[in-house]
């Protein structure tokens, strides 16, 4: 379990806190979405949560951010890459270059763990399997595509078996079809055990895969619950996050008086497909 | 000013046929939606639009300019460029410099390249950052400015490959909008964009792209419905284009308003 005790954070030089006064329990094994406008504090959010923020940023922390019971500012950064993995927003910074090829740049994580030969071999395999570049393996990360990059990144988290994962919007590059394998590879982890923290805007992937909903606006966390409940609320419209087209075209039918008020607007597809019907 | 591409084939050096015999011609003041699948070749042929890649085989004009006797500076006054990554784009130590680079090499006077700067920075809502260093901005707030960038150039074509990458809702809003002024000034846009919900209602025309060929070209409703090609680019059909379909919703509509209008009309009428 990660929980955060009435956490606060501000970067060096700024003038406000990115997160103020967080209180969550993210449970071993949940899928936990992070939705917010740009700038609403997602990406410190991960931070925070893979520890990132205190070991490498410095700023001012208040409160305390902890993983099984143990705050992550004590812990040794090193070791906590073996325990939380992070796969940033842009996968050009991710990717180490250290490496010629794919299965290289995998490797990378694993040989700086300690990971024995044959274990190395079998995870490198199967994160590729999970994010399909197995075609790709021996090319330069380099000369592939943006989506293919981030799969890359994603392949390389997945192969040091973290107990959490925290993904900062990490299908923004991928296309549609990419986007689908990457998150249902992410489910497929998340149902393994993995703990899931997604940042991110895709709300019609998050609606279907998450299992909570986590709204943030200037650094407070606004909503919490279930993605269903959240995405469809008139809050996310005014704090810049926006609505699926679904919810969009709910409401103003709603608004317009063609539907009858029902207790719930639709997220994704199939209820909206109901909702009209 | 026209786009002509006929029959335009590339070959990486890796020996990776990226385009094969792709001919479109695009007119004055369309906004047109290149989608397809990362590697469908989207921006390796709207590189030949302005020399950053030169055919194999084929032709590309702009206006009456052969791209193959122009430079990417020349072109530079036709056809402005929003790179898919910003980093690739941005190298000045300020905002402000930034966004001047381009307009500065066309040698216009210091007034001018001032207005520009300052009109692109306002347009994208940036401008309290213009004495910021680009690096210590968000990605996405990177990528607004490479946007303005581009649209300090002027230029009468505008390729913007992804703008809308990691945006948020209000970003999006801003990036639809500059789009449609930049219609209604007749300006030809080039979107590349796996953003398909942002192209259904900022483009009119969609060319549909998988394996360096043109599978489809035709009005967005019509293109966006064609649910068998889409599966062969890997692409999936927006959010609205969805729900027309599931309600038999004819024509489908792309837009919420559209789509309230005419699901309002249809359950007026008596069945």
């Amino acid at each position: 379990m990660i929980e955060f005790r009435d956490f606060s954070y501000r970067y060096p030089t700024a003038a406000a806190d990115s997160l103020s006064s967080l209180s969550l329990q993210i449970p071993r094994g949940q899928f936990c979405a992070v939705v917010g406008a740009n700038g609403a504090g997602k990406s410190t959010f991960c931070f925070a949560a893979s520890g990132f923020i205190p070991h490498f940023f410095r700023g001012e922390a208040h409160g305390s951010v902890e993983l099984a019971g143990k705050p992550l500012a004590e812990a040794e950064f090193g070791s906590l890459a073996a325990e939380v993995g992070i796969v940033f927003q842009n996968p050009f910074n991710q990717i180490s270059g250290a490496r010629f090829t794919v299965r290289e740049e995998i490797a990378f994580g694993l040989e700086n763990l300690g990971v024995e030969r044959g274990e190395m071999q079998t995870r490198i395999q199967l994160a590729l399997e999970v994010v399909d570049l197995v075609d790709v393996a021996e090319r330069s990360p380099f000369e592939l595509s943006g989506g293919q990059q981030q799969r890359v990144a994603l392949a390389s988290m997945f192969a040091m078996r973290p107990q959490v994962l925290v993904l900062d919007e990490p299908t923004s590059q991928l296309d549609p079809r990419g986007t689908r394998e990457v998150f249902r590879a992410i489910a497929a982890l998340s149902e393994a055990g993995t703990t899931i923290i997604l940042a991110g805007h895709k709300l019609e992937w998050l609606a279907e895969f998450a299992d909570r909903a986590i709204l943030l606006d200037q650094g407070r966390v606004i909503a919490d619950g279930d993605p269903d409940t959240i995405f469809a609320m008139e809050t996310m419209g005014e704090v810049g996050v926006g609505r699926t087209q679904f919810t969009d075209v709910a409401a103003a039918a709603q608004r317009a008086g063609m539907l009858k008020d029902h207790a719930a607007l639709p997220v994704t597809l199939a209820q909206a497909e109901a909702f009209f019907s | 000013m026209n786009i002509d591409i006929r029959s335009v084939s590339f070959r990486y050096p890796s020996g990776q046929l990226a385009l094969d015999n792709v001919s479109l011609s695009i007119s004055k003041g369309e906004t047109l939606a290149l989608i397809g699948e990362n590697g469908a070749g989207k921006t390796t042929l709207v590189k030949q639009m302005n020399a950053l890649l030169r055919p194999t085989n084929g032709r590309v004009d702009v206006g009456e300019w052969d791209v193959a006797e122009h430079s990417t500076a020349q072109m530079a006054r036709r056809v402005s460029f929003l790179f898919q990554n910003p980093d690739d784009q941005l190298f000045a130590r300020r905002v402000w410099d930034e966004v001047a680079f381009g307009p500065r090499n066309l040698s216009l006077s210091e007034p001018e390249i001032e207005q520009r700067v300052n009109r692109a920075l306002d347009r994208v809502g940036l401008l309290d950052k213009a004495e910021s260093h680009p690096y210590d901005l968000q990605y996405t707030d990177r990528k607004l400015i490479a946007l303005a960038a581009t649209l300090a150039m002027e230029a009468p074509i505008l390729v913007l490959d992804e703008p809308t990458i990691g945006q948020d809702a209000r970003q999006r809003e801003r990036v639809a909008s500059i789009l449609q002024e930049l219609a209604a000034q007749h300006r030809t846009i080039l979107l590349v964009s796996h953003d398909l919900d942002f192209c259904a209602r900022t483009a009119e025309r969609v060319v549909v792209m998988a394996e360096g060929r043109i599978l489809a070209d035709g009005p967005t409703e019509q293109v966006l419905a064609e649910n068998e090609i889409l599966d062969q680019a890997a692409v999936i059909a927006p959010q609205l284009m969805r729900l027309s379909q599931a309600l038999k919703l004819s024509p489908p509509k792309l837009r919420v308003d559209d789509f309230v209008d005419a699901y309002a009309s249809r359950k007026a009428r008596p069945t």
